[in-house]
């Protein structure tokens, strides 16, 4: 008989094509990296917490191989399930989408569409889409995590590890045995030895001195059996600290994200605007259990909306910002009140508002938003000629020089003037900035 | 089954598995493999993998001791996802022909399936690698795992030394030479050419002595004098025109690095090691199936497996031999397992119960009952090609409803040539079986050139067979693959043959 043996590989390290996989990413990088941005374009604000499946084209990861063109030639073809033809009957050709034979190598190497299609993992989605946010490396770990858990006390448990033995609750249940079994103390046992000692440097005892000496010594086997029996401590005393893993924060944010959508806000402006939301919802998604997100969107007149018609949809109109504030605040007073809700509000625009406006707003913020909000992030969004233009941070639209001289007043307010994707990360310096002291 | 057989006799009777089963069943299959069928086979080892261990195993050709490349990552990529949806099963098995045979066996299956892939795998397959002549030949069961070791840290090395670029660009043009890394007619040295593969590991393991990170800015190490004498011993040695480009480019580029050849030799012999499975796809598969079938019914006869395993066994074996018609939408081409299958059952039963036509199809075994031998006989020496044209028999090509179609690219119909009667037979037979020749299928491309002393052009010529040319969708692409291994000129011209 041959010989033969089983291996259980099953306990071997997982993710053995990990290898493979990196090669892969950081082969088809730019096409990756594409096709992520697109989906970001795609997804909502709130959805960055799985991966995506996310579809490259297939010419840049392909893997050519010479083959013979199925147009060409002539070749002949075996198939099974004949049901009605005969010798020399003509069928005519499928419509072109490559022939039957010499398909294989198509086939084989599932390059025979233009798409190659993939899902990439949450922590490669969010690599990918940090990239160009330059994020610094600590909030990129911070955001990372899919959990933040601290360990809560959860009571008393019978087992545990050493380090965790509740010594108080151990010894009082000690005690309370002892007394219920009626363990003679160490007190007594050494009285009573005391006695025996007394009575044997007796040169000569009495009668009643050697019963009593007798029945001490009976006396003492008992007790001692008796402590044998209920020992000082009993493993059923032991008791030991419970911890239990729990999401830190239990508390509730709301999120409000104010757009000009007036007609100067066009395509790219409105992703650069989406990455702005998505990173500070990251953020708050990771300090509280829950996190409403109010989309509201402003021409001359404000309305809140769904998050599809807030990125997609265009509205003609003026542009008074101050209308979005009002809405803002008004939502919040029905729906948030400000001692049950963290207030969050992230606004975007292109800067421009109605002359006379700003004031309005600024006086708003003042005596009625920033009292209340944990963190105002304001962005204008401008192209890379203006940004330069405006290098000068005093220098600006009306809206933004107003924001200028009541921003030193409040810590909790930020702007920023962004034209690309890595010059969004400045605004929420502040806010990334405290979350790491509190946890320090 | 009947009341006589006593209970305890079952090996299982629910579909846990555990590791003693494993090893009754094992011992159970073992004596009806050896003892009934008479297969010969190589030792076995059974490995016990997770589902995400086989995803990560059959995107690398199969084969776990893979070195690391992208297009891996690519396949498992795709494979993973396919699986998730439920678009595709994971393969039941996966065997590597080398000696010890090494199977896998999934934890998630069933003991029935369990059974089933010993049979199919530990057997089937077994047999087959070790008796088959193409095997014999053209592969080496003992040096594989070794060699696939050695490879693997060979790229490794590679790639910490001369960058992941690098090494990227080297075995991606040699992947895209794969099909044409061969050797068709003469039989290629043997891999583990034991001096061979000690030399390498030995130059490994020099370069690593002597690194010197001091040197990392010179150029690359340089080959050593009596190497390179030696290869252009054999460069002059080759004859063109050559078949093998990746063996040309290997011996002749005028601009690889020592590494770099080393590099393109694994590839080549990784595709000269799969060569004899592409020929090979019904008559393995066949085996394998037929050896399950038989030993599942056996084990079900001998009253050591149930109603209910038999049952789940029949339900998937009967998935497994599927064929779609033409005009279903799964169809994809012949099933190799239904093929094999219902081919190999049909020799058993001409030999135990032949029609007239068998006899007169059939005349050496038809009606003699050897059908053991006439099917070792065939499992050792044939390919597909050469065991359609001599066993398929009018009753597997009534069954199938076989057509054979014209297709003329410059025509908008197919015509349709044979059909399953007694004018047709034949036709279809050797139609069939023309199928399965590869030089059909693949692209014959040749050195017929290369001025090593000159301009340094190397010249490629495709013998055009039936008016079939390269698909220009790709064959540019692979020019510039070429290019990059030869580092000069590439012609390719286009010849009737």
């Amino acid at each position: 008989m041959n010989h033969f043996h089983f291996i259980d590989r099953r306990k071997n390290p997982k993710g053995k094509s990990l290898g493979n996989r990196q090669r892969f990413l950081r082969r088809a990088r730019v096409q990756i990296k594409e096709a992520v941005n697109k989906s970001i374009r795609d997804r909502s604000v709130k959805d960055l917490d799985n991966g995506e499946k996310i579809t490259i084209p297939s010419k840049s990861t392909a893997e050519p191989r010479f083959r013979l063109n199925p147009e060409s030639g002539e070749r002949d073809y075996v198939a099974p399930g004949n049901k009605e033809f005969g010798v020399g009957d003509k069928i005519r050709k499928p419509p072109k989408q490559g022939g039957k034979g010499g398909g294989k190598d198509a086939a084989d190497s599932g390059d025979s569409e233009d798409q190659f299609q993939f899902t990439l993992s949450q922590e490669e989605f969010l690599d990918i889409f940090f990239e160009d946010l330059e994020l610094p490396n600590l909030v990129k770990r911070t955001l990372k995590e899919t959990k933040a858990t601290a360990y809560k006390r959860a009571g008393i448990t019978v087992s545990g590890s050493p380090t965790n033995l509740n010594l108080i609750r151990t010894m009082r249940n000690a005690h309370g045995r002892r007394l219920a079994l009626k363990r003679p103390s160490t007190r007594e046992v050494n009285e009573l030895k005391e006695r025996l000692f007394e009575l044997e440097r007796i040169a000569c005892p009495s009668e009643s001195e050697v019963a009593e000496k007798k029945a001490l010594l009976i006396r003492l086997e008992e007790m001692e059996a008796r402590r044998r029996w209920a020992p000082f401590i009993d493993p059923l005393d032991v008791r030991y600290n419970a911890y239990e893993p729990t999401p830190t924060p239990t508390t509730a944010a709301v999120m409000f994200c104010l757009m000009d959508v007036s007609g100067s806000m066009g395509e790219r402006e409105k992703d650069l605007a989406k990455r702005f939301y998505m990173l500070l919802y990251l953020f708050l998604k990771r300090r509280y259990e829950r996190v409403d997100v109010i989309f509201i969107r402003h021409t001359h007149h404000a309305e809140e909306v769904d998050e599809e018609t807030f990125f997609y949809s265009r509205q003609s109109g003026g542009t008074v910002v101050s209308t979005a504030l009002e809405k803002m605040l008004e939502i919040q007073k029905e729906r948030y009140p400000a001692g049950e809700w963290n207030i969050y509000v992230a606004q975007a625009s292109d800067g421009y508002t109605q002359s006379g406006d700003a004031k309005r707003c600024v006086e708003m913020l003042d005596e009625d938003v920033m009292p209340i909000s944990q963190y105002y992030a304001y962005i204008e969004i401008l192209d890379e000629r203006e940004l330069e233009v405006f290098s000068d941070k005093d220098s600006g639209a009306e809206l933004w020089r107003a924001y200028r001289t009541f921003a030193p007043k409040w810590k909790t307010f930020a702007q920023t003037r962004i034209a690309k994707p890595s010059d969004i990360f400045s605004v929420f310096r502040e806010l990334f900035a405290r979350n790491a002291r509190e946890a320090a | 089954m009947t009341d006589s057989i006593p209970r305890n006799s079952l090996l299982f009777t629910d579909s846990e598995w555990s590791f003693d089963r494993l090893k009754a069943t094992y011992n159970a299959i073992e004596e009806i493999a050896l003892n009934d069928l008479g297969l010969d086979v190589y030792p076995n080892q059974i490995e016990i993998i997770a589902s995400e261990q086989m995803l990560d195993a059959y995107s690398s050709h199969g084969m776990p001791l893979m070195y690391k490349h992208w297009s891996f990552g690519k396949h498992f990529a795709r494979d993973q996802m396919m699986y998730q949806k439920g678009y595709t099963g994971l393969a039941y098995e996966i065997v590597i022909n080398s000696d010890p045979c090494i199977a896998y066996l999934m934890e998630e299956n069933t003991m029935t399936m369990q059974a089933l892939v010993m049979a199919h795998a530990s057997f089937g397959h077994n047999h087959f690698f070790k008796n088959n002549y193409l095997f014999q030949q053209w592969t080496d069961a003992e040096g594989i795992l070794p060699y696939l070791d050695f490879a693997k840290k060979y790229v490794a090395k590679c790639e910490d030394e001369y960058g992941f670029d690098e090494v990227e660009k080297i075995l991606d043009s040699a992947h895209a030479l794969m099909d044409q890394g061969v050797f068709r007619y003469n039989r290629p040295p043997r891999l583990s050419d034991a001096d061979k593969l000690a030399r390498a590991v030995a130059r490994a393991e020099h370069e690593q002595r002597t690194f010197n990170d001091i040197w990392r800015t010179l150029p690359t190490t340089e080959e050593p004098d009596e190497e390179a004498e030696e290869r252009q011993l054999e460069v002059r040695n080759i004859k063109l025109p050559e078949e093998n480009l990746l063996y040309f480019i290997e011996k002749a580029s005028p601009v690889l690095k020592p590494w770099q050849r080393e590099l393109v030799r694994i590839v080549r012999n990784i595709s000269q090691y799969f060569y004899p499975q592409k020929q090979t796809k019904v008559m393995n598969e066949g085996c394998a199936t037929f050896v399950h079938h038989y030993i599942m019914n056996a084990l079900y006869d001998k009253g050591l497996i149930n109603e209910g395993s038999i049952m789940e066994f029949l339900h998937s074996h009967s998935s497994v031999v599927f064929q779609p018609d033409f005009d279903d939408p799964r169809y994809s081409g012949i099933n190799p397992y239904a093929l094999g299958f219902a081919m190999m059952e049909d020799i058993r039963r001409i030999s135990i119960d032949p029609s007239e036509e068998d006899r007169e199809w059939f005349p050496d075994f038809a009606g003699k009952g050897d059908w053991r031998d006439v099917l070792k006989d065939a499992w050792a020496n044939y390919r597909d090609e050469s065991f359609i044209l001599q066993f398929l028999s009018p009753k597997v090509m009534r069954d199938f409803r076989l057509f054979a179609l014209h297709d003329d690219s410059k025509e908008a119909h197919y015509e349709v040539e044979a059909i399953h009667d007694e004018l047709g037979f034949r036709k279809l037979r050797e139609s069939l079986a023309r199928q399965y020749d590869l030089g059909m299928h693949e692209p014959n491309i040749q050195v017929v050139s290369a001025d090593l002393e000159g301009d340094r052009m190397i010249a490629l010529r495709h013998e055009v067979h039936a008016a079939r040319d390269l698909d220009p969708g790709t064959s540019e692409d692979v020019l510039w693959h070429v290019h990059r291994l030869w580092g000069h000129k590439v012609k390719m011209d286009e010849a009737a043959a």
